[in-house]
């Protein structure tokens, strides 16, 4: 009796069971090259896999021009591939391929006959899926078929991927172009006030609006490092406090362990200029601003706490769920990017209540996989 | 309690206050925007190599290199002369690489080199063995201090300390830890340097005596008994030249630099200023052989540091070196075991409590725990294991360091094929040899002839095993060298200059 359980659990399953786990892991292991897009380095990567999937002696993938790869005998059709998978992709349907049309004089080749089927992602045909065999059976075309409606949806995958890198490279940019516009005009503005009465402040804030520029526009690089992004606050504190003299009032305390840590490109900077004109634009009193940064082993703590107005907790919830129409712009836009880059543990936590200012915490690994500068 | 006991109770009160007090202030005063540049600069390779000589400088440096040198003669010089020609391998080797790979800790090299959470585990486990063996004396010195110092009980030091490292890492005491490990650094300079000069001065007014300082082979650097005794020093200055690279609390510290350029700077900064420490406690043992040959027939030879100002000195100077030991041998094992502690307790939380505790409940509560796992077992094991000897066991976690990261790091910096089962097998390789080894030390089994120098001194045999299985098996796989390879050792060897 126990020895029968044993010997049936060991078992995988009758025959067709069987068939269905080969082919659910050839179809597994050909997914991650297809979830890259389709590329000549992709198709070399899947198509071997593919082939085990249907058990035809070749297959090809090809693109809407050429053949991307190849996988087993009889490459010397490889020039007929290109040419059978324009017609599946003019006519957008699985065509087949018969023996005169490829005519093959070659002793002993097991390619006489073929199945092309389109890769059709969102109404468009990227390319074909080409199965070849020595003889036409209805069930590889449809085999073929379902293969390249599969192979389709990865590819469609593999888009949404690259659709959403292209979405958080845009928030980037529009992050740093929302640095600018206020910005530029009110440091302008200050240091004008300055060249008459004094030349040589003027001449040094316009240095650091230069540099502070230069850093705020570089194109290359997703990362940087804290020392870095620090040393931009400073410039970005210069000039207002050129604006508002002695109403802003900044402390720091950073510990030096934590300057190397990797942090993503304008990560903090925004959390600083919404603390000054949080802390300052809707008060009367002083402005009191502190960034702190703490060595807590494995992560980096940072902390950016203003004492002014402070704002509702439900808001601050809907603008990190992204809801754009709010205020502070760049919170949820920084929280976002915190998470894409390690992880949803380490967005921002915010303590805030009306009246009683604005403390930003952002926690951040001090390694991360694939995060460096 | 005697009057005796009063110089060493003051400096232990001393030096804890003190490093808590730097270690919570250090950095509290706050700046304002103009002269946010001091704010924000990195740490100076200078400060940086005075942080990690002081977390290096253990109680083996301090109290066991005298008390080796004076019972076993020269040839325990190759424990000082190992632990800093460690730092010439790890400087031409490792350092700047490591540095630009970006990892904090080991298990993050391993993964980011070969992208797999399997040779992560692997690693994170070493290094909890490893910190956890290296632990082990620290407490068990800190045992034999206080005894020595305040005649307290034997167990009285591991709890002690414990607790104090314990306070001193979950109450965020190590917050600016950089500062901490350099001011123990230069605790202990002084602590082992100004005794030591007083007491040549004593010994030039005793005119001279030699002692048996020359006598019966004490000078002579290669072990005694032919083949084994050649074999155990080969083997020992091999783990102490490789085990550096491997020992967590080290690369730890690495992080702090800037990028590789200050990494190598700070490594050769680290060698001076070792090389510095370590020319006194041989002169320790030379004084020892003329005036506390009483120790040696007491079997008490690791008090050495400890006794000797009063062996040598009456009154009131004689008391004042002895606080002043005290304080230096207290503070080598509170900046060893407080940077191991957090080494052991980071790695914890990463991969371990932060699961147990759940995310939500926040990092702190995580580290918390892992620093009483951290601590609590060595101390524990430290009051079961007796009498193994403070530099032997330290020179142990050598050997199970340069048996596993040693290869690990060496190939994964400079040869590109290797992959993440190879590296798993070597690690399993090195860590059973070398661990198994060791633990069979620590439990007291030592067989003698050729079985108990193999088990005694395992790195001659575990470090190429551990090298050869990692090479052959990368090889046998070799399909699965990880895609990124090139591409992350470009990154290792480029100068940051270039790659921006």
């Amino acid at each position: 009796m126990r020895t029968d359980r044993l010997w049936r659990r060991g078992r995988l399953g009758s025959e067709a069971d069987r068939a269905a786990f080969r082919a659910l892991h050839q179809a597994s292991l050909a997914a991650p090259p297809l979830r890259e897009g389709l590329t000549t380095e992709s198709a070399e990567r899947a198509v071997r896999h593919l082939r085990n999937l249907l058990g035809t002696p070749a297959v090809a993938i090809t693109d809407t021009e050429a053949v991307l790869a190849w996988d087993g005998s009889g490459s010397h059709h490889l020039d007929q591939a290109a040419v059978v998978g324009l017609l599946a992709i003019e006519k957008g349907t699985t065509r087949t391929v018969d023996r005169g049309q490829l005519g093959c004089t070659t002793n002993g080749c097991p390619i006489r006959t073929g199945v092309v089927s389109p890769l059709v992602v969102d109404g468009r045909v990227l390319g074909t899926v080409q199965a070849f065999a020595p003889s036409p059976t209805a069930g590889l075309v449809r085999a073929t078929e379902e293969v390249a409606a599969w192979v389709s949806g990865q590819l469609e995958l593999a888009e949404l991927d690259a659709h959403r890198n292209r979405m958080i490279e845009a928030e980037v940019r529009a992050l740093r172009a929302q640095i600018s516009p206020h910005f530029v005009y009110n440091s302008l503005n200050a240091i004008a006030s300055f060249v008459r009465t004094d030349p040589d402040r003027a001449r040094e804030l316009l240095l650091e609006f230069a540099d502070f520029t230069r850093y705020s526009f570089r194109r290359h690089g997703e990362f940087t490092t804290l020392a870095e992004e620090l040393r931009s606050i400073e410039r970005y504190l210069l000039l207002e406090q050129a604006r508002f003299g002695d109403r802003l009032q900044v402390t720091l305390n950073i510990a030096p362990e934590v300057l190397p840590v990797v942090v993503p490109f304008l990560c903090i900077q925004p959390l600083v200029e919404n603390a000054v004109r949080h802390g300052l634009e809707s008060v009367e009193h002083t402005g009191q601003l502190t960034i702190v940064a703490h060595d807590r082993g494995h992560e980096a703590v940072l902390e950016v706490e203003d004492n002014g107005v402070g704002e509702d907790p439900e808001k601050v919830r809907r603008a990190l769920a992204g809801d754009v129409a709010l205020d502070s712009v760049g919170l949820g836009n920084v929280d976002a990017r915190l998470r894409a880059t390690f992880g949803d543990d380490y967005g921002l936590v915010v303590e805030t209540a009306p009246g009683a200012g604005t403390k930003v915490i952002v926690r951040v690994p001090k390694f991360a996989p694939g995060v460096t500068v | 309690m005697s009057a005796a006991a009063v110089p060493g109770l003051v400096a232990v009160v001393l030096v804890t206050l003190v490093t808590l007090a730097i270690g919570t202030w250090g950095l509290r005063f706050s700046r304002t925007t103009s002269d946010f540049f001091v704010a924000s600069r990195t740490v100076r390779p200078g400060l940086n190599a005075s942080a990690i000589g002081g977390e290096y400088l253990s109680a083996a440096s301090f109290l066991g290199i005298a008390g080796l040198l004076l019972v076993g003669g020269a040839d325990m010089l190759w424990y000082p002369v190992g632990w800093t020609a460690g730092y010439l391998v790890l400087l031409v080797l490792v350092a700047a690489p490591l540095r630009r790979s970006g990892a904090y800790t080991l298990p993050d090299f391993a993964e980011a080199r070969l992208g797999s959470r399997a040779v992560r585990a692997a690693c994170s486990l070493l290094v909890v063995g490893i910190g956890w063996l290296y632990l082990i004396p620290q407490f068990e010195g800190a045992g034999l201090t206080l005894r020595t110092a305040i005649g307290a009980p034997e167990w009285a030091g591991p709890v002690v300390v414990g607790g104090v490292v314990l306070a001193n890492v979950t109450s965020g005491g190590m917050r600016s830890v950089t500062f901490v490990q350099a001011f123990q650094y230069w605790l202990k300079l002084t602590a082992i340097l100004v005794p030591v000069a007083v007491l040549l001065v004593v010994w030039w007014g005793d005119g001279r005596p030699h002692g048996t300082a020359g006598a019966d082979g004490w000078s002579f650097p290669v072990a005694g008994d032919g083949g084994i005794g050649l074999y155990t020093t080969y083997s020992l200055i091999g783990g102490l030249f490789l085990g550096t690279m491997g020992l967590p609390h080290v690369v730890v510290r690495f992080y702090t630099n800037p990028d590789g350029r200050a990494a190598r700077r700070t490594t050769v900064v680290v060698l001076a200023l070792l090389g510095l420490f370590y020319l006194w406690p041989p002169v320790y043992a030379a004084l020892g052989r003329v005036y506390a040959g009483r120790l040696v027939a007491e079997d008490r030879s690791d008090v050495l540091v400890l006794e000797l100002p009063r062996l040598m000195l009456d009154g009131l100077g004689g008391d004042l070196l002895t606080g002043l030991v005290t304080a230096g041998a207290f503070a080598a094992f509170l900046s060893t075991s407080s940077g191991l502690a957090i080494a052991v307790s980071g790695v914890l939380t990463q991969d371990v409590t932060t699961r147990l505790v759940g995310e939500q409940r926040g990092g702190v509560a995580a580290f918390r725990l892992a620093a009483v796992v951290a601590v609590v077992i060595p101390v524990a094991a430290a009051l079961l294991v007796r009498d193994v000897g403070v530099a032997q066991s330290v020179g142990l976690a050598f050997a199970v360091a340069a048996s596993t990261f040693c290869p690990l790091l060496v190939l994964g910096i400079w040869w590109r094929r290797l992959t993440a089962v190879g590296a798993l097998a070597g690690l399993a390789a090195g860590g059973l040899g070398a661990g198994g080894a060791a633990i069979a030390t620590l439990a007291g089994y030592a067989p003698g002839g050729w079985a108990g120098a193999l088990l005694g001194q395992p790195a001659a045999w575990t470090v190429p095993l551990a090298a050869a299985v990692m090479v052959l098996v990368s090889l046998a796989t070799a399909d699965r060298e990880p895609a990124h390879a090139r591409r992350f050792l470009v990154q290792l060897h480029t100068p940051e200059s270039m790659s921006r």
